[in-house]
């Protein structure tokens, strides 16, 4: 309840990081795009999806700040992120062995 | 929307206290758990994608080559140069420069109607290829691909959406800088219609590589 | 609503005098006091738990005589649409959290208000907006028909208003949600000094569990549901066969909310529960961390077993089989709580007050509705039983006997403290004991009948099951009295009942040690709290 720490620690981050995780976020997209020419076969989503991932950790931990915020955001994050877990492996207990 | 962006800070302790105290920290509770929300709810529809594309895997990768990937990717690159333009408009309220931060709020703005002009000739382009739900050329193809492109117009569709109210969101945060009700000291309004502008970029990220990049 | 004239017993105000510039209705329904809010949310869901209970009823007396001399198939089809309907996300759902938790969360925790006052309000709001549409539908030509589950293809293909009803439910969801989100800030940031978390009440402990259910798992229905209006509207093919959908999908995605959502029911009355079981044993609590973490495993154990409800869906085998095993695994929390609750009556003084019975009733009949729960989750009997009226008979002993029984005891303990007067006693044991008989008459005979075959969701029945379904029908008549004398008597309370202090119970947590009613802010001053709940220095523990 401090007003301290109300005032966000994200004020540390300076422009020039701002400018250069996006730099990286528009060289990942270059990439994936690039890859999804190649043929890798099933390796084709996996990569895709890594890269994603990638990207979408960038965006939440800089430019949404969670890297600079309390504990309690990250739990948060967890509960969500176990959720999408459980859902998506027990939906494909099902899809997967379908007859 | 605007009333989950400004929590009612004033209210939340209407106490004795002769100055009104802000939890800013609780606002931003808040604002993440609605994100989560938002999360789950597209979560549903990206189950769906992934399901039928198991089902149907040939017949997605065919109905992805009737995909634009230079749109695709067109907007990839809008979306994230908004969020970088967000982030920085909050950077600037931090350090106190209000009309630096009114010029990176405008161009996240703009950019949000830069990607939904590209959308909009996507969209139609596909329309006049007779590609659209409910379409006798559409329905003439296979399962899959009837899925693949009824799953792409709803989950753009739903994605284009959340832009136009994330656009609506920042508007207003663009008069309450202009009126100096987000200021150095109390930015906290900004701060949650940027966290939702991100995760709208954040869902982009996912459905870019699954519906553009899968010829 | 805005004229009770209730005098507190001490100098200040309550917060059902009207202070601010407001009158009339409109100093409740633009209110943002969590106390107001609570009650009208007590208001709007009662009057449709009547609308419900009519529809019931109804259904009842169809089954006093095979073959459809009341209603034909087509008319049962929408009463039993609307009476889920209804009672699930106008009643059930919304139910204690958004009555009784609204009103005492905040106070149990030493708070002033929730975190987002108008956030509440605009939730009661939805609520509202949410069950008038519902209700439109009742005015469309063509009654939605699908049942409340809103199954695929069917929802997508019937020529009934199922649209609206879609749409009203999809609104309710945003008022579930934002009750939730609500409640877990409030409780992460408003808590009084020195209420740590394991300093709060379990009651809270259940509402916390309850909102991460809400927040985590609703925007999944509303996802489902926003497909059913766009596959209907626009024609986009998701789920609809014809067009290579999957209808088993759709009910994965359902049961994703909908089975959490049971827990949603479930949790708060069990934290009422352990309340309620504390104050008249006058003791301290029994494992009070084993049931504070108790109530977030039910939830996150709730989260992994909703396929439970699709074992003859067409799901794959190893599907059925884990689902099936990990079902099972959900009487361990349960049992946890169970065990402590009996420990801590164990050398109690018990007080057998009205609440307290409520909550004897509500383990008989919830310990019925566990049993025959175990017939179901097994997937060697379930296929016998499913989709018979076992499922109905088993469902109402969980949500009605269980849930609903203690909505009703909770109301019994807490009224005095919302409205500083109390209900006569001996009424509301008798009213108990009536609910208790036309209950199992009502519901018994549905296990019976179902065991016996009798399909559920049917206009007609063969002679066969003429006796049983009598029998039933004569039992809802009887829980219907009980329900008025009930009723009548808690309303009665409220306004002519005898004023009572602060602490006719003997309460330990936050809120006995304020007036009743209390004072628009809760307390004269912010508490601060030095020990743990539930604490007794004159028991010996």
């Amino acid at each position: 309840m401090e007003a301290q720490e109300a005032k966000s620690h994200s004020e540390q981050i300076s422009h020039g990081t701002y400018v250069l995780v996006w730099l990286a976020l528009i060289v990942l997209t270059c990439i994936t795009v690039a890859a999804s020419g190649i043929n890798l076969a099933a390796f084709t989503i996996v990569v895709t999806l890594l890269i994603a991932l990638t990207k979408a950790s960038l965006v939440v931990n800089i430019f949404m700040h969670i890297k600079f915020e309390d504990k309690i955001f990250k739990v948060f994050l967890g509960i969500a992120g176990f959720t999408l877990f459980v859902i998506f492996s027990l939906t494909f207990a099902d899809v997967f062995f379908r007859r | 929307m605007s009333q989950i962006v400004e929590p009612a800070s004033s209210d939340v302790i209407h106490g004795h206290e002769a100055h009104v105290h802000k939890d800013n920290q609780g606002a931003k509770i808040g604002m993440w758990l609605f994100l989560l929300t938002e999360l789950l709810l597209f979560a549903g529809l990206f189950l769906l994608y992934s399901a039928y594309r198991y089902f149907h895997s040939d017949a997605f990768h065919r109905a992805g080559l009737d995909m634009h990937t230079l749109f695709g990717t067109l907007n990839t690159i809008v979306l994230l140069t908004s969020s970088l333009t967000m982030a920085l408009s909050i950077a600037a309220i931090q350090r106190g420069k209000k009309w630096l931060s009114i010029t990176f709020l405008s161009s996240t703005i703009l950019l949000g109607l830069s990607f939904l002009t590209v959308k909009y000739f996507e969209w139609s382009s596909e329309i006049a290829k007779g590609i659209y739900p409910g379409s006798a050329k559409l329905l003439d193809r296979s399962n899959g691909e009837i899925l693949f492109f009824g799953l792409y117009y709803t989950m753009t569709g739903l994605h284009g959406l959340h832009v136009i109210a994330g656009m609506i969101v920042l508007i207003f945060m663009l008069v309450f800088i202009v009126r100096d009700k987000i200021t150095k000291d109390d930015y906290i309004k900004l701060e949650n219609a940027g966290l939702y502008w991100h995760l709208v970029d954040i869902i982009w990220i996912f459905l870019f590589p699954l519906f553009y990049l899968i010829n | 609503m805005a004229d009770i004239a209730v005098t507190p017993e001490h100098l200040g105000h309550s917060y059902l005098e009207n202070t601010g510039k407001r009158k009339g209705i409109a100093a409740w329904i633009f209110s943002t006091d969590h106390k107001r809010i609570g009650i009208l949310y007590l208001i709007s869901l009662f009057t449709f738990f009547s609308v419900g209970v009519i529809l019931g009823i109804l259904m009842r007396l169809e089954m006093l005589q095979p073959g459809g001399k009341l209603f034909n198939a087509q008319d049962y089809n929408a009463l039993f649409t609307l009476h889920g309907v209804i009672m699930i996300f106008l009643f059930v759902i919304p139910g204690i959290p958004a009555t009784l938790g609204n009103f005492f969360l905040p106070i149990q925790i030493g708070a002033k208000d929730v975190a987002f006052p108008r956030l509440n309000l605009l939730s009661w709001w939805l609520y509202v907006t949410g069950a008038i549409v519902i209700l439109l539908s009742l005015f469309q030509h063509g009654l939605p028909d699908t049942g409340w589950t809103f199954y695929v293809p069917y929802s997508i293909r019937t020529g009934t208003d199922v649209t609206m009803a879609v749409f009203g439910v999809f609104i309710l969801g945003f008022s579930s949600i934002l009750t939730g989100l609500n409640f877990i800030t409030t409780i992460h940031r408003m808590r009084a000094p020195g209420m740590t978390f394991f300093k709060m009440p379990l009651f809270v402990w259940a509402l916390y569990a309850t909102a991460w259910v809400q927040v985590i798992a609703t925007p999944v229905l509303a996802i489902t549901l926003l497909l059913i209006i766009i596959e209907r509207v626009f024609s986009v093919g998701i789920f609809d066969p014809s067009k290579g959908g999957d209808p088993v999908l759709y009910q994965h995605l359902f049961w994703i909310y909908s089975h959490p959502a049971v827990y949603i029911m479930i949790l708060p009355p069990m934290g009422a529960v352990s309340e309620i079981i504390t104050t008249f044993s006058h003791r301290t609590v029994f494992g009070y961390k084993a049931i504070a973490m108790s109530s977030l495993a039910i939830a996150f154990i709730g989260y992994l077993v909703w396929g439970h409800h699709m074992f003859v869906g067409g799901i794959s085998e190893t599907a059925q089989f884990v689902f099936s095993l990990l079902t099972f695994l959900v009487a361990v929390p349960s049992g946890i709580k169970v065990f402590n609750w009996v420990a801590t009556m164990y050398k109690g003084s018990i007080d057998l007050q009205p609440p307290f019975l409520y909550v004897m009733a509500f383990i008989f009949l919830f310990s019925i509705g566990g049993l025959t729960g175990l017939v179901l989750g097994s997937l060697a009997t379930d296929v016998h039983v499913t989709a018979t009226y076992f499922v109905v008979g088993h469902f109402h002993y969980i949500i009605f006997g269980g849930g609903v029984f203690i909505f009703f005891g909770a109301l019994h303990y807490w009224l005095p403290k919302m409205f500083g007067r109390m209900y006569n006693k001996k009424v509301a044991n008798w009213a108990l004991a009536i609910l208790f008989i036309g209950f199992n008459m009502l519901y018994f005979p549905m296990l019976v009948m179902g065991y016996e075959g009798m399909p559920r969701r049917y206009f007609t029945y063969l002679p066969q099951f003429e006796t049983w379904q009598r029998i039933s029908v004569v039992g809802s008549w009887i829980l219907v009295a009980g329900l008025i004398i009930m009723l009548t008597n808690l309303i009665r309370g409220v306004f002519k009942g005898e004023k009572v202090g602060n602490n006719p119970w003997g309460g330990t947590t936050l809120e006995w040690t304020t007036s009743s009613p209390p004072p628009p802010e809760n307390f004269e001053e912010i508490p601060v709290v030095t020990h743990e709940p539930y604490y007794h220095p004159e028991a010996a523990n």
